[in-house]
């Protein structure tokens, strides 16, 4: 898709779900080509969309207008990077949709070429991130309604998240079921370290991509099926900036932040600090031969984000596990009580 | 870089509504970016021109209008102007804020022909 970093959707993989043929010729050439199952499901999803459409086609290409005219206008500021402030309005002739805030102007303020076909504004009012959040609608829902509470874990590459995985799934699974969805650019290595543990893990493969997205996540449930009242992580690509932008239908994004980092990373990060609802300051066994401030780490996370919680743990000799594994624990606890009747049963 | 991503978001959004009014063009596609949203807007408009090629919106213009931060501040109870996370209350000095503006990554409108 890029054709410099990409963040393209084309090369996600999820384990089991695209075929990899290879074709060989007789003359030797070797022809590779994946077949990507990808497929809407959901009706939600395309009612949405369907009935915005239906919503724009119905007055964009109807000529017996509107009778009842709202006859407002509305004044736009429009400030340019520069600086400079624009100010215009729009004369809605009686063509406007509430609802999905679609609006059509008469013509376009800005045209300004008499007999030229003539450029309109259509104003559309949509997050850019609807689509995203439509589908992390959908996996909370998924989630809800099997009492299942999913932890969204970020950090950058190193901090020692897999491990931390690891080692809570060790001290979880003897009495909590606990899957994992791995987010990595390439290779199934952390879903191996995460299934010698015995959980059932599923890799996705986002390519070049940098972070994981509802859609992806919404595929990787329908393959792992976690099972009811289970704890899920995802582990996110490790990535400090991109992760944060995006929903996936988690109860919680928890960053790992290792103390062999800056302790100003909150700093420096300020999206995903804020966008976590705890931090785990991992490796703190390693302290004493840093040069490491933590309580002015903790002072710059709560600087973006006031309501944080932070937890000191260290994967590898065990220290804080016991706080962190009793959050989790709590949490499920909230997620198995709160579990919501699947829709079909709401509805008798 | 997760503005490929947002780009590719704003592609679908804008082609919609396009398809929608029977649009040979788009001109100029007008985005609302908070101060403090998700975004760098330099990449932005790079992976905007990107994935545009070959797309209704290939050659419109990107316009951002920018929503300025603002904040609650708890101590003093008022709304404050917030430049970036992690700033202090330009009046009082505290941290204790509530984002309440500034975080918008909407696609307002755009000019079709």
């Amino acid at each position: 898709m890029c054709t410099t970093c990409g963040c393209g959707n084309g090369e996600t993989k999820i384990e089991g779900d695209a075929h990899q043929h290879e074709h060989r010729h007789a003359d030797g050439t070797v022809h590779r080509h994946d077949h990507d199952h990808d497929h809407q499901h959901d009706p939600a999803h395309t009612h949405r969309d369907t009935a915005a459409h239906e919503h724009v086609h119905e007055h964009g290409q109807h000529d017996h207008g509107h009778d009842h005219s709202h006859g407002h206008a509305h004044e736009h500021e429009h400030v340019l990077p520069d600086g400079t402030v624009v100010r215009h309005s729009h004369d809605h002739g009686g063509v406007a949709a509430h609802g999905d805030h679609v609006h059509f102007g008469v013509g376009a303020a800005h045209a300004h070429a008499p007999g030229l076909s003539q450029s309109r504004m259509v104003q559309i009012e949509q997050d850019i991130l609807a689509k995203n959040d439509r589908h992390a609608r959908f996996n909370r829902e998924f989630l809800a309604e099997r009492g299942i509470f999913a932890v969204n874990l970020v950090s950058s590459p190193g901090s020692g998240k897999t491990t931390l995985l690891t080692e809570s799934i060790a001290r979880l699974l003897p009495s909590l079921p606990v899957t994992v969805i791995e987010g990595d650019q390439q290779t199934a290595n952390d879903a191996e370290r995460i299934r010698a543990t015995g959980a059932r893990a599923l890799q996705i493969n986002t390519g070049k991509g940098c972070h994981l997205d509802a859609s992806m996540v919404e595929r990787g449930l329908e393959r792992l099926q976690p099972p009811d009242e289970s704890v899920l992580f995802i582990e996110n690509v490790g990535n400090l900036v991109c992760p944060a932008a995006f929903d996936l239908g988690e109860a919680h994004k928890v960053v790992v932040l290792s103390v062999t980092e800056g302790e100003d990373k909150p700093l420096k990060y300020p999206d995903m600090f804020r966008a976590a609802t705890l931090m785990l300051l991992n490796k703190v066994d390693l302290l004493p031969y840093l040069d490491f401030d933590v309580a002015r780490c903790i002072e710059y996370a709560r600087r973006v984000n006031p309501a944080i919680e932070v937890m000191q743990v260290s994967a590898t000799k065990g220290d804080g596990m016991d706080a962190w594994l009793a959050w989790v624990k709590l949490h499920a606890v909230t997620a198995r009580h709160a579990r919501v009747a699947p829709k079909s049963v709401a509805a008798e | 870089m997760h503005e490929m991503a947002l780009a590719e978001g704003i592609v679908q959004i804008v082609e919609s509504a396009a398809r929608a009014n029977d649009a040979q063009a788009v001109r100029a596609v007008w985005l609302e970016l908070g101060a403090l949203s998700h975004v760098e807007q330099e990449a932005l408009r790079f992976s905007f021109d990107v994935v545009t090629r070959g797309t209704v919106a290939a050659g419109a213009r990107l316009e951002v209008l920018t929503t300025p931060g603002l904040a609650w501040c708890m101590p003093c109870g008022e709304s404050v102007d917030l430049a970036r996370l992690g700033d202090p209350c330009p009046k009082c000095g505290s941290h204790q804020l509530q984002v309440t503006q500034g975080e918008e990554m909407r696609v307002k409108e755009i000019e079709i022909a």
